[in-house]
């Protein structure tokens, strides 16, 4: 497995408010067996997540998704939801509270098996945390231009920076004023017709709860400039061509199906190309029955189209029940592809600078220049 | 009056006056689905200005048209605030137009506009007269000093109104004076309300005899509880009131209204704004006593026109963003029910199709939700080869976006080019961006709807901005409109 297959979504009418474009993505049918919840966290959203020993991962986590994969999603009750008393019952007379208790803020792992057949992970987190560990233990072999923090350490502490979609000019007015379709499973969100995010899920139940958590999520530093520089991207208005043909009430019929088959067309291969064209190397997160947990990182290409990482569940054929990407900005695919490069050459210098095709001297800038600057030698 | 511009400018100017008019039709300045109420504020007040300055006839004249109390406040003060540019022939019009429309305000609104106009420190001659004409109109002074206590107040030091004047032999007058002015001067007063008002800051039976919204504020000072309260007061309410009280009263969370409401004489975007609030399973249960009050009040604003509007097609929004916001809740969805019921009172029997963009069927279980696939419904709706097509949705045609304005497009160059079908988009919301309601295609003639019961008159008035009639037809009809108006004045006043 190394593509997305986005097979069962279809491509809806896009709905553009201000720089931001929101194209819906429909499902003739739901994912079967499949259902996620929104889990709310407390502290303003402020968490640490304990990875393993001595390993902790450090971000806003405002809020948590629980996948349940046991069939009985239909029925279970939705977050918030409080069991009282019957009313003419003698314990009905006493108030239900008004409160819930929300969860404290130190999660363990990304991803937790909960009682029953569910599991909860942290969303983008999952594929942030899988970004961030990238070669995460540093130089293998102890080369002499390493530092000696380097070969202890490995390059901890990482961090890279991301924003709120609160702070995405325009995110939260569009994504409020967002007609949802009936049916709809997912969206991708554009910001000056940059991929900001895509975000799938098995039911559109689930999608009319979690359509406003996309105000929550991160996003990248380019497409928090795109929104806040971005001039208002044009509506994609249907045009119907004045043929010579006979009109008729039909033939208007057929012109109107053919816009929409069009605009379907187009998004799928000039907008979205770049997220379902590209391979990627996918980490299996967990195995939950029919359904996988997987996270994927880009072949770290510079210089080409946007790239994005992200978390998908498959199902047992490989199509995606849910789905959710984050757009790497150009520095930060810089600095996976010289990770990359680095690590591919058992973290010798010259020899990725052979791999590179560049000198020696510019392989060390480079790796200054990308903030890595700890893991050298000061005279290397 | 007659109202005249060069004929060669005479074009540019009619749609100036359309806009404004679709502008002050459906703006009240508070917050819509896609815009904020500041933003509301800010493109009406510029409007409001661009007219006054270059239109002040027109300006003046949008006071006899259907537009909303809003906006009739805001003319009447433009008009007031600058008296200077207008000559004293103009000015002897305004001042009918002005009386005539105060007459028709709800007293709290002209009692606002009183209190701005004071602020405003606009105190010229024919703004105290025409102040002082209105409130000499007042039925009863005695209860405006209860009710609108301060706005009277306001009114009365303004206009230096002397309160028992001459003709008032029983005295009262001078009472209500006191009242307003010096209180604790009079032991009791001879006047029922204004003792009562007297006597409520110590007897809770006397609390009963004021005006609802006075007596609320007794009834929380006294602590009463609401329900009683409320079944105690139904027959001091007014029928809005009464209306907006109901869901308070029954009780019960969704049992029947109380036996006293009878729903068939409230207005009828009034009832389909209160049936939308109810839930779903109170609609269902009551669906026959609802659909019969909304159909009676459709036929009775259908009036003349009934069933004469031959096979009637209609294209009804209830795509989500005809939740309106929260200040104006749900209205574009009942703007579009009450078409709804209005349109069948309209068709001939029997020949009305309505098409929601849902694709629901069933008018009484209407929601907000979805996207609006305006195209195909328009399609589905010209399929029927109606003689009338009406469109009631707020322009923001996004499944695919545009279609349905290339749509009618195709079928006005293409298919009908002889206008067998009669097609009108009535927009209930007003987009501030464009300064007019958000129109589907040229070649539709759009009008701001605010309630459905002028339906008749906005065709009428949407006639015109499809460039088939000049500009002179248009500047007629509001000739006509102003003649009627100020002839019949009072006649309409509401309570």
């Amino acid at each position: 497995m190394n593509r997305l297959e986005l097979t069962g979504l279809t491509t809806g009418p896009a709905q553009v408010w201000g720089g931001i474009r929101l194209v819906p993505l429909v499902r003739e049918q739901p994912v079967g067996g499949l259902r996620l919840h929104e889990e709310l966290y407390s502290d303003h959203g402020h968490g640490v997540v304990d990875l393993g020993p001595r390993t902790h991962y450090a971000s806003v986590v405002p809020h948590g998704f629980v996948a349940d994969w046991s069939g009985e999603g239909e029925q279970s009750a939705a977050y918030g939801t409080q069991l009282g008393a019957a009313a003419d019952s003698t314990a009905g007379n006493r108030p239900a509270p008004r409160t819930a208790r929300l969860q404290r803020h130190r999660h363990h792992r990304m991803a937790k098996r909960r009682p029953g057949d569910r599991l909860r992970f942290l969303p983008l987190h999952l594929a942030l945390e899988g970004y961030l560990a990238l070669h995460f233990g540093g130089p293998a072999v102890a080369w002499e231009e390493w530092s000696r923090q380097a070969l202890r350490d490995g390059l901890s502490p990482r961090a890279e920076d991301a924003y709120l979609g609160w702070s995405v000019r325009g995110l939260g007015d569009a994504l409020r004023v967002f007609e949802i379709h009936p049916g709809q499973c997912g969206v991708m969100v554009y910001a000056a017709d940059a991929l900001a995010a895509a975000f799938v899920l098995p039911h559109p139940d689930d999608y009319r709860l979690l359509h406003p958590s996309l105000v929550e999520d991160l996003y990248g530093e380019l497409i928090h400039q795109y929104a806040l520089y971005g001039a208002p991207v044009p509506d994609f208005a249907a045009r119907i061509p004045d043929g010579p043909q006979p009109w008729s009430l039909a033939a208007l019929r057929a012109a109107a199906r053919e816009c929409e088959r069009e605009w379907a067309e187009a998004h799928d291969t000039l907008f979205a190309g770049e997220l379902l064209d590209s391979s990627y190397a996918f980490d299996r997160v967990y195995r939950m029955g029919p359904f996988t947990l997987w996270r994927f990182l880009p072949p770290f290409r510079p210089g080409g189209a946007g790239q994005h990482i992200g978390e998908t569940i498959t199902d047992h054929k490989g199509q995606v029940a849910y789905l959710k990407t984050f757009r790497l900005s150009e520095a930060q695919i810089r600095r996976g592809h010289l990770l990359h490069r680095l690590a591919d050459a058992d973290w010798r210098i010259a020899a990725a600078a052979r791999a590179l095709g560049t000198t020696e001297e510019e392989v060390v800038r480079r790796i200054r220049a990308a903030g890595f600057d700890s893991l050298l030698r000061a005279r290397a | 009056m007659t109202i005249s511009t060069g004929t060669d400018s005479g074009l540019v100017a009619a749609e100036d006056v359309l806009l404004f008019v679709n502008a002050a039709i459906t703006s009240t300045g508070q917050r819509e689905f896609r815009s904020t109420a500041y933003q509301q504020q800010l493109s009406l007040e510029f409007l409001h200005e661009y007219v006054r300055v270059n239109y002040r006839r027109v300006y003046a004249a949008a006071l006899a048209l259907d537009i909303n109390d809003h906006n009739a406040v805001l003319i009447v003060r433009g008009l007031l605030e600058h008296a200077a540019d207008a000559g004293a022939e103009e000015k002897r019009t305004e001042g009918r137009l002005i009386a005539a429309r105060l007459a028709r305000l709800p007293p709290q609104r002209v009692y606002r506009l009183f209190r701005a106009l004071r602020a405003a420190r606009v105190n010229n001659r024919r703004t105290r007269a025409i102040m002082r004409d209105w409130l000499a109109a007042r039925p009863d002074p005695a209860h405006d000093a209860v009710k609108y206590r301060s706005g009277l107040k306001t009114a009365a030091r303004h206009v230096h109104l002397r309160f028992g004047g001459t003709g008032e032999p029983g005295g009262t007058g001078d009472e209500t004076g006191d009242f307003l002015f010096r209180p604790g001067h009079r032991t009791s007063y001879r006047h029922g309300l204004l003792d009562a008002w007297r006597r409520a800051h110590y007897e809770q039976g006397a609390v009963e005899e004021l005006p609802f919204t006075v007596a609320e504020g007794f009834a929380a000072r006294r602590g009463m509880k609401r329900e009683v309260f409320l079944e105690r007061m139904a027959p001091r309410m007014t029928r809005l009131e009464r209306l907006r009280t109901l869901g308070q009263r029954a009780s019960g969370d969704d049992a029947r209204p109380p036996a006293d409401v009878d729903l068939t004489v409230m207005p009828l975007t009034r009832l389909a704004l209160y049936v939308l609030s109810l839930g779903f399973e109170a609609r269902s249960a009551r669906r026959a006593e609802l659909t019969d009050a909304l159909r009676t009040a459709a036929r009775r604003a259908a009036g003349p026109h009934a069933g004469g509007w031959g096979r009637v097609a209609a294209v009804l929004d209830d795509s989500y963003s005809s939740s309106g916001s929260g200040e104006k809740r749900r209205r574009p969805l009942a703007v579009a029910l009450a078409c709804h019921f209005l349109l069948e009172a309209l068709a001939a029997p029997g020949a009305y199709s309505p098409l929601w963009t849902s694709g629901r069927a069933d008018p009484l279980l209407v929601r907000p939700w979805g996207p609006t696939p305006l195209g195909i419904r328009v399609l589905d709706a010209l399929d029927l080869t109606p003689h009338r097509l009406v469109i009631v949705s707020d322009g923001w045609d996004n499944a695919p976006p545009g279609l349905a304005g290339e749509v009618l497009r195709v079928w006005r160059t293409r298919l009908d080019p002889d206008r067998r079908t009669a097609v009108v988009h009535v927009n209930p919301v007003y987009d501030a961006d464009g300064f007019d309601v958000r129109r589907l295609a040229p070649s539709v003639p759009t009008a701001g709807v605010r309630d459905a019961e002028d339906l008749p008159a906005l065709v009428e008035i949407a006639g015109f901005a499809e460039g088939r009639t000049g500009a002179a037809a248009l500047y007629a009809y509001l000739d006509r409109q102003v003649a009627r108006f100020v002839s019949d004045d009072g006649a309409g006043a509401t309570s």
